[in-house]
């Protein structure tokens, strides 16, 4: 009974330090979608290029595609952008950007400055897709299937290792 | 009386909460719905700060749209359940009772079962402790010996 007296504290110990263990290894900025594995929402889009020109996922059907959600004013999107534009070098994936809560003018410059990666940018200047997509820390990146289903988010620039061990396995596998 | 109009000024203050001219001619029923709503949810920017109070974009966008719903008459539920269907439960500041949560709002009354068992066990043991023990035989004989 007398050892139980020290035991107990010890074991306390042990949980509490286990549980602040695995708080730290998890960043609490990336909030689980409850988007995964459910229908990309519709939308209907003018395109950044061409205004005159819409846009609806519908199109995308029958290919694994990537939405990556950018602005002009997104300072990590800069950051991400040189691995875009090396991924559409590579045609590993055909990438659709939605232009989130920007200004075409801005858009356009950005693109012709640091290359366009897109098959395409959708025009989103009030951000309502963004809404229904959930968005809240551009850039954000949404890896999509055959049937046009989520099947992956990215919450921040996409990382070379995010790219290398998640993204584009999942990506291979989807194609298979 | 400075004080008290201090008072009365910092009470209110919150309720200048979402930065009144941030529409033209707001409602003040869809704004008192708003505001009821949207302090319970989280902005998913700066978190740790409700819709209502957060000056982030995102936070703007996600009050105009409960103002557009609230204007097509959904219920607040619906309007929850909007969120939620977008950002996941981590928009509720009050969250529900599913499986993932159950320690949660379990955890609390658990641990106010351990405290009372605890408390049981230490009075019980103190008790015994300070009961006098019986007196032998010969000590009893000495007593009655004495009284006598």
């Amino acid at each position: 009974m007398k050892s139980l007296k020290y035991i107990i504290p010890l074991v306390i110990f042990a949980a509490l330090a286990a549980f602040f263990a695995v708080g730290l290894t998890k960043d609490p900025r990336e909030v689980p979608s409850p988007l995964i594995d459910k229908p990309a929402p519709a939308f209907k889009l003018a395109e950044l290029h061409d205004a005159g020109k819409v846009f609806t996922p519908e199109e995308m059907k029958g290919k694994v595609w990537m939405l990556n959600v950018w602005a002009s004013w997104c300072v990590s999107c800069r950051v991400e952008h040189p691995l875009l534009v090396d991924m559409s070098k590579r045609n590993q994936v055909p990438i659709v950007g939605l232009n989130y809560k920007d200004t075409r003018d801005a858009g356009l410059k950005w693109l012709d400055k640091l290359g366009n990666p897109y098959v395409l940018s959708a025009y989103d200047v009030e951000g309502k897709v963004g809404i229904d997509y959930g968005v809240y820390g551009v850039p954000e990146t949404f890896v999509i299937d055959k049937q046009g289903v989520i099947r992956y988010k990215q919450i921040g620039p996409i990382t070379p290792e995010a790219w290398d061990k998640t993204i584009l396995p999942l990506i291979r596998k989807l194609n298979a | 009386m400075k004080h008290v109009v201090a008072a009365l000024l910092l009470a209110f203050s919150s309720l200048a909460f979402a930065q009144a001219d941030e529409i033209a001619n707001p409602d003040p029923r869809v704004e008192k719905r708003l505001k009821d709503l949207a302090d319970e949810l989280r902005c998913l920017v700066c978190q740790n700060q409700t819709i209502a109070d957060s000056n982030a974009p995102l936070a703007l966008d996600l009050r105009n749209q409960i103002r557009t719903m609230v204007n097509q008459g959904k219920s607040d539920d619906e309007i929850r359940a909007y969120l939620v269907d977008r950002y996941g439960n981590f928009v509720l500041y009050n969250p529900p009772v599913i499986p993932t949560t159950l320690l949660l709002w379990g955890g609390p009354f658990l641990l106010l079962l351990v405290g009372i068992t605890v408390a049981i066990v230490v009075v019980r043991r103190k008790r015994a402790e300070q009961a006098p023990a019986a007196l032998a035989p010969v000590e009893r004989a000495r007593i009655d010996k004495l009284l006598e």
